[in-house]
């Protein structure tokens, strides 16, 4: 791996934020370069998605310390549209159903956003049907899906998939997957798996956030993160994961409750 | 929800501009002396003043009602212009003869009277305050022996058509604000289409009221003989004026038997500004009265404007096996406040009537669906549908249905679904999150919640009307 500031494509120091007036992030640091998988594990209500959201962009959360880099630029500074449409992508752990909104439609305007962006023309209805269909492969979904309202009526799994197809069509540079194994069956696990695998490549990173070393079997991370009440307390390489399924969290809180 | 989505739904109107145009204008103030006045200048039947001046003296006995969730300062009825004309009176034989004021008016409110660039399949009767400047097409359809002009000129030249069925669906006293109307509309449009006859092309009406002090009432009378179809259209716009105006208007329908009649409204009137400042009370009567076996009458409406709207588009079906259908989309924002609805009476055997009513409050706004489904001893066999979906945008907004259901013969069926949703935060965000703006985002959760409305404009209008409602949310959200 090459190392320098222009492959960091993002850098969180000592990031604090709060909901409804309550700290949940108590001061996060993380660097993740281009060409890295980073995994986050952790207990429930440990800030996960908290952290997800606020890169995100989400406006319920407050930001009230710390700086984050995205790819050179203030990323706080930036609109949640604008953070998307510069490549940062967020499988949400709930997808949201929206009625009255074809997938294909939803799809395509997110896509032609993102190419306008970048100034390049916006692919017309056809076009832009060729490359869905093309990436569909990818989670092996069938077509019958993108007719329907986004995610409106579909299984946890599909939902799951779903976000995988959005996210192999927007090409994302910072892939934030928030627990997109849960929820999943075998089959299902090793296809989102298998098209996650296929959208990494060495000029884009990924964040996992997962509860379950299961999906790390199938997506290898070169660093694995400990976060608990807030914090990242312990970082690893991929053996820390298999520590954690094997012992629980607790002697690490212990551990660090001691330190 | 924070300011982002209320910002969104906040545009300004673009319609708010004031045209200068000297204007024949008579004094504020109702009279039986003013109603000779106005049935003088328009030059009308006598039957025409005795009809007025009867519904004057039933509107006198009445009081104005206020059982509509609605709230308004008292309306001081001798304040208000009840004539404004553009002056240069005499209607023009070609278009091209119409004062360039007007014909540069309607220009930029996106409609084209002159002869090179209007739609080619759509009729234009044009009405500025009180009167009808412009009737396109007229001469094509007479080919066809359609009418299509301004109802005073029908007075002139079919003056037995409009006496026979001119208050036939909408009494003079049906309420009080009918009867105001019957007794000093100035304008409207009227509409004949001969036994037989599929009207050629769209018809469309559009309305503008420049006169700050003017109230507009216009009537409009639409007949389908046996066998007849036709597709009509109104729009309409109004400046942006700090007081509030008056629009009192009356419509009637006749479907005689295998008769169909599809009408559709887009309403755009000001609305008052964000604090509820001025803006036009639109208080409608429209009814339409399937008379004759196997006859349709649909009312399509998207109702975007107003300060106030009272209306509630309904259906007679007297005729065995007749079709009532109502598809409604209104917006409110800000302090607008809409009461609208439906009325179906099913009086013969086999009945139809569906009800699709979308109701989108956002801001501090106010909207209630009423909806009336009457069955009628006679109507064996009678079927409604209703589905009223409200959507709220924010927090602060509110919507209320009241369904009345009252059948008195036990083979008819009636159905009713409801349901209020919320365009919420998480929504938005998963939007965004993808890239797409608040602006498209909620453009295209509305134009989703309206699809079954919008399915049933005329084509070059659902665009437009999908359109004005991106347009009229934006800056609602956030
Ligand atoms: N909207 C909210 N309002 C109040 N508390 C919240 C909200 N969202 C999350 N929290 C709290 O923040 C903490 C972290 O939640 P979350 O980030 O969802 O954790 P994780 O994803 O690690 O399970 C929890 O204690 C949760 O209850
Ligand atoms: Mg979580």
């Amino acid at each position: 791996m090459v190392i320098g500031n222009s492959d960091v494509i993002l850098s969180v120091k000592d990031l604090t934020a709060n909901v409804d007036e309550t700290p949940i992030l108590k001061g996060i640091n993380l660097e993740i370069k281009a060409g890295e998988i980073h995994a986050i594990m952790g207990p429930n209500g440990s800030g996960k998605s908290t952290l997800s959201k606020v890169l995100a962009g989400h406006p319920a959360y407050e930001v009230t310390g710390g700086e984050v880099s995205y790819l050179g630029q203030n990323l706080l500074d930036m609109e949640p549209e604008d953070r998307a449409r510069s490549g940062v992508f967020l499988a949400f752990q709930y997808p949201l159903e929206i009625p009255g909104v074809s997938n294909l439609d939803f799809l395509r305007v997110a896509y032609n956003s993102k190419r306008k962006h970048e100034g390049l023309e916006e692919l017309d209805a056809f076009d832009f049907d060729d490359l869905v269909q093309e990436k569909l492969g990818i989670v092996k979904m069938d077509a019958a899906f993108l007719n329907r309202s986004v995610n409106e009526g579909f299984s946890g799994g599909e939902k799951k998939r779903n976000e995988i197809l959005q996210m192999a069509i927007l090409e994302p540079k910072l892939g934030i997957l928030d627990e997109t194994d849960s929820g999943l069956d075998i089959d299902a696990l090793r296809i989102v798996a298998n098209g996650v695998n296929q959208l990494a490549h060495s000029n884009n990173a990924m964040l996992v956030i997962t509860h379950y070393q299961r999906l790390l079997e199938y997506i290898i991370p070169d660093y694995v993160h400990v976060m608990a009440n807030g914090r990242i307390i312990r970082t690893g390489g991929k053996e820390l994961a298999l520590e954690l399924e094997e012992r629980g969290y607790d002697w690490l809180l212990e551990a660090e409750a001691v330190v | 929800m924070s300011t982002t989505v209320q910002s969104l739904v906040n545009q300004p109107y673009k319609y708010g501009f004031i045209t200068q145009i000297e204007s024949d204008t008579i004094p504020a103030g109702l009279s039986e002396d003013v109603i000779r006045l106005i049935s003088a200048k328009k030059n009308e039947p006598a039957f025409m003043l005795e009809f007025r001046l009867k519904a004057y003296r039933q509107w006198l006995k009445m009081t104005e009602p206020n059982w509509a969730e609605v709230g308004y300062p008292p309306i001081d009825y001798q304040k208000i212009v009840y004539y404004s004309a553009p002056k240069v009176q005499e209607k023009k034989k070609s278009l091209d003869e119409v004062d360039p004021t007007l014909l540069e008016t309607f220009e930029k409110l996106g409609i084209s009277l002159s002869e090179q660039k209007r739609l080619s399949n759509v009729a234009v009767d044009a009405i500025f305050d009180s009167v009808s400047v412009a009737t396109t097409f007229k001469e094509k359809l007479a080919k066809d022996g359609v009418i299509f002009c301004s109802i005073s000129e029908a007075l002139q030249e079919h003056p037995d058509l409009v006496q026979k069925y001119l208050g036939s669906v909408v009494p003079v006293a049906d309420n009080y604000f009918a009867a105001l109307n019957s007794a000093v509309f100035t304008d409207g449009s009227f509409v004949f289409i001969p036994k037989g006859v599929k009207c050629p092309m769209e018809l469309s009406t559009y309305f503008r009221i420049n006169n700050g002090e003017s109230g507009q009432f216009e009537r409009t009378l639409i007949v389908a003989e046996e066998g007849a179809s036709v597709s009509y259209l109104e729009g309409c716009t109004a400046p942006m004026y700090d007081s509030n105006q008056l629009h009192a208007a009356v419509v009637e329908l006749v479907a005689l038997d295998n008769a169909e009649i599809k009408y559709s409204t887009v309403q755009n009137w000001y609305a008052g500004d964000a604090d509820g400042k001025g803006g036009i009370y639109n208080f409608v009567t429209k009814r339409g009265l399937c008379q004759g076996v196997n006859s349709k009458i649909s009312w399509t409406q998207v109702e975007t404007g107003s300060a106030i709207t009272w209306k509630y588009p309904s259906c007679v079906l007297v005729g065995d096996n007749s079709v009532g259908e109502f598809y409604s989309v209104a917006l409110t924002n800000n302090r607008q406040q809409a009461d609208t609805g439906t009325k179906m009476i099913h009086i013969g055997k086999n009945t139809r009537s569906t009800i699709v009513s979308k109701g989108i409050s956002a801001g501090n706004s106010n909207n209630s669906y009423r909806g009336l489904v009457k069955v009628g001893p006679k109507a064996e066999g009678a079927r409604n549908y209703s589905q009223c979906d409200s959507m709220l945008i924010g927090d602060n907004a509110g919507a209320n249905t009241f369904p009345y259901i009252q059948v008195q013969n036990n083979s008819a069926k009636v159905e009713h679904e409801a349901s209020t949703s919320k365009i919420g935060e998480d929504q938005l965000f998963y939007f965004t999150q993808r890239g797409i703006s608040l602006e498209d985002a909620i453009a295209m959760m509305i134009s989703g919640f309206c699809r079954d409305v919008f399915n049933q404009l005329p084509m070059e209008f659902a665009v437009e009307a999908d359109k004005l409602l991106a347009l009229k949310l934006e800056g609602s959200v956030g």
